[in-house]
């Protein structure tokens, strides 16, 4: 039996499962083995979104938090979702782990591919297996995402029990390994601690360790650090940063800070409204920014190279309503360089300068008018 | 990363005994004078309950014949004759009687509060944390038990399967208990719906969620865990509702079967002598009343020192 180096996407005679008379112990079961990691690896991107669009039911009308959101992530890559607040940028995150609180919030279409499956075709008790195992998630506040009466061994081993069927024992030597793995000294005594007995930082180290205690393929990071102060930020996300690239873990990081995105992430998807505005290589995004959003998500950051006593530019105006976007750009209102045709038609996301670089404008298409 | 983990290792820091939920308790509690004599008298309750019969010189149900003729056949008054709380009018020592009275209202204070955790936990789990048509289901069906009265519903059940095995088990006792723990789950089921309905939208549910952990499993370790203190507190206070309930039924004697007796049917058979031998009916009533007073002592006290927010309040 050879592995084929097939697309792997059709799934016809291709090799997907190591066959159950090959062990990995031998030479030949181990090449075997390596050869359909790299061709599924190769074959296919980890993660492909299509089309995807998430609604809150409300008694207002019906919420468009994230609409017909489409992108991909390859094994191992880093990716940046930012955004202002209430742009979609959560829900998108939720949506990939099913999450979504339902009621009111539901996803009406798409597909989301991770790892070859359709995950939005999965029964809910699939989907739960998956969670944890396949996909970690950290959450924004470390203060409240631990559980006050568990130790916080019982919550770090919980996902390893729960997922990987070991026995107490195993699953708390594991337990003591990330906690170890995540920078927490004596991680053995501080097992039978509670999340009181930890300062924020260190929850939160927790927190990744909990993520991380099935060695997922993807870890869902959202707003890792805005809970915690400066200096404490910068070890969080070095240690997520160190950490994904030991496990091999692809990383999509949700947050509103560009300096925090610049220095972690391999690619950037700017969203605006519900939707994605600008996406691109992270040097693309910011040497050439190709959408007045992105421009003005730039120039509100603060910056060490400026003279200072300058006030910090903002975007004017608010967010729109995502109950009845209407055709327009929705960032129309508020952009500078709006003209009328923005006003009639929403741009759709296509190709700049760079690879896989995109932009949502027209004015900066081939020919526009803003260079 | 390796210097921050040396930097950190301070010998001798954090040597402290980290406090813990149940520590600090306990420390509250140790400062409530009134719930710790509660404390005490519940031990010395079981104690006697448990060790009792070992203690006295007679037997419940022995008639001291010899004292009795002395006596001219009459009520043993106390310090006569070596018993020390006197006999009935068939010559049985009442403090032995008393103690195996105790006996009784201990296992009501543990058979019922089981039955009503078994029925109440698993109800007010599932209503606070499914909600919607469950919840309005289980809570009417609560309503309707809540709204029927107790004590005749308690009387209809016993009478009816007072013939039957399950009626004749523990002295006729346990369908009794039963059937208090099936009238009184009601507020357990309401105390821990409530509790679920807010620590349902804590965040660490959805980050139990987030790693794939059942739902069974969120209810069962990471919710009723957090319910645990308020749970604690309606058992140690329902107890003395189910000691009362059982000694009223004895009374009107409904329950234990002659020749023993609970405390409600050792007053009961004392009234007739309320006035020459008011000992009679005295002592099985302060026996009940000590019993109630020290349980709700406990109660209130643990209720003060598992909610810390709650104290000076109510």
């Amino acid at each position: 039996m050879t592995v084929s180096d097939d697309q792997g996407r059709a799934g016809s005679p291709v090799l997907t499962e190591l066959p159950e008379d090959v062990s990995v112990e031998t030479e030949e079961g181990r090449r075997l083995a390596e050869a359909l990691q790299d061709s599924r690896r190769h074959a296919r991107k980890l993660l492909e979104v299509r089309n995807l669009s998430t609604q809150f039911y409300t008694s207002d009308g019906v919420v468009h938090a994230v609409d017909e959101v489409s992108f991909e992530l390859d094994y191992g890559e880093t990716l940046g979702l930012v955004g202002e607040s209430g742009c979609g940028k959560s829900v998108t995150a939720l949506s990939l782990t099913r999450l979504v609180p339902n009621p009111p919030g539901k996803i009406v279409a798409g597909e989301i591919i991770l790892d070859g499956i359709n995950i939005l075709k999965l029964s809910n008790e699939e989907m739960r297996r998956l969670r944890g195992k396949k996909i970690g998630f950290i959450f924004q506040d470390p203060m409240t995402s631990l559980n006050p009466t568990l130790t916080i061994g019982f919550q770090i081993a919980e996902s390893a029990r729960v997922h990987l069927d070991l026995s107490r024992k195993a699953a708390e030597d594991r337990a003591v390994e990330l906690l170890s793995k995540v920078g927490i000294p004596r991680a053995r005594d501080r097992m039978k601690d509670y999340p009181h007995q930890f300062s924020g930082g260190m929850r939160q180290r927790v927190m990744i360790a909990i993520a991380l205690a099935c060695d997922p393929m993807l870890l869902l990071a959202d707003e890792p650090t805005t809970a915690l102060d400066v200096t404490i930020q910068a070890q969080i996300l070095e240690l997520i940063k160190s950490l994904s690239s030991e496990f091999g873990t692809a990383v999509i990081l949700i947050t509103h800070d560009l300096g925090i995105a610049a220095g972690m992430c391999n690619r950037i998807n700017v969203m605006y409204a519900g939707r994605i505005v600008e996406t691109g290589p992270v040097d693309d995004i910011f040497e050439r920014p190709r959408m007045p959003y992105a421009w003005g998500l730039l120039e509100s950051l603060p910056r060490l190279d400026e003279e200072r006593h300058n006030r910090l530019r903002t975007i004017e105006g608010l967010p729109p309503d995502l109950i009845n976007p209407g055709a327009e750009c929705r960032f129309s209102p508020r952009c500078r360089y709006a003209r009328d045709v923005c006003r009639e038609h929403e741009p759709e996301l296509s190709e700049r300068e760079g690879e896989g670089h995109k932009a949502r404008c027209f004015g900066t298409e081939p020919g526009g008018w803003i260079q | 990363m390796a210097n921050q983990t040396q930097a950190l290792e301070v010998p001798g820091a954090l040597t402290r005994k980290p406090a813990s939920l149940w520590g600090d308790a306990w420390k509250r509690l140790r400062k409530n004078k009134l719930a710790l004599v509660g404390g005490f008298f519940v031990l010395l309750l079981l104690f006697v309950a448990i060790f009792g019969p070992y203690l006295t010189p007679y037997d419940y149900r022995t008639q001291d014949f010899v004292s009795l003729k002395a006596n001219h056949y009459q009520v043993i008054p106390p310090f006569h004759f070596g018993h020390l709380l006197g006999t009935d009018e068939l010559g049985r020592d009442l403090l032995s009687r008393l103690m195996d009275g105790a006996r009784i209202s201990m296992t009501v204070a543990v058979v019922v509060q089981i039955v009503v955790l078994l029925i109440g936990l698993p109800m007010g789990a599932a209503a606070g944390w499914f909600g919607g048509r469950l919840d309005t289901f289980l809570m009417r069906f609560t309503d309707v038990v809540y709204a029927f009265p107790d004590l005749l519903f308690i009387i209809l059940l016993s009478v009816s399967f007072r013939e039957t095995f399950f009626g004749k088990a523990m002295d006729g006792l346990l369908l009794v208990f039963v059937a208090i723990g099936m009238v009184s789950w009601v507020t357990m089921a309401r105390l821990v719906r409530g509790q679920l309905l807010s620590l349902k939208e804590q965040e660490y549910v959805e980050a139990a969620r987030a790693i794939g952990v059942s739902d069974f499993r969120i209810v069962t370790r990471h919710l009723l865990p957090n319910a645990i203190g308020p749970v604690i507190v309606a058992v140690t206070l329902g107890i003395p509702g189910a000691i009362l309930t059982e000694a009223t039924l004895a009374f009107i004697g409904i329950g234990v079967q002659a020749p023993r007796a609970s405390w409600g049917s050792l007053a009961f058979t004392g009234e007739p002598y309320i006035r020459s031998q008011p000992h009679l009916i005295l002592f099985p009533a302060i026996a009940i009343a000590i019993a109630l007073v020290s349980f709700t002592f406990l109660g209130d006290g643990l209720r003060d020192a598992l909610d810390p927010k709650l104290k000076g309040k109510q």
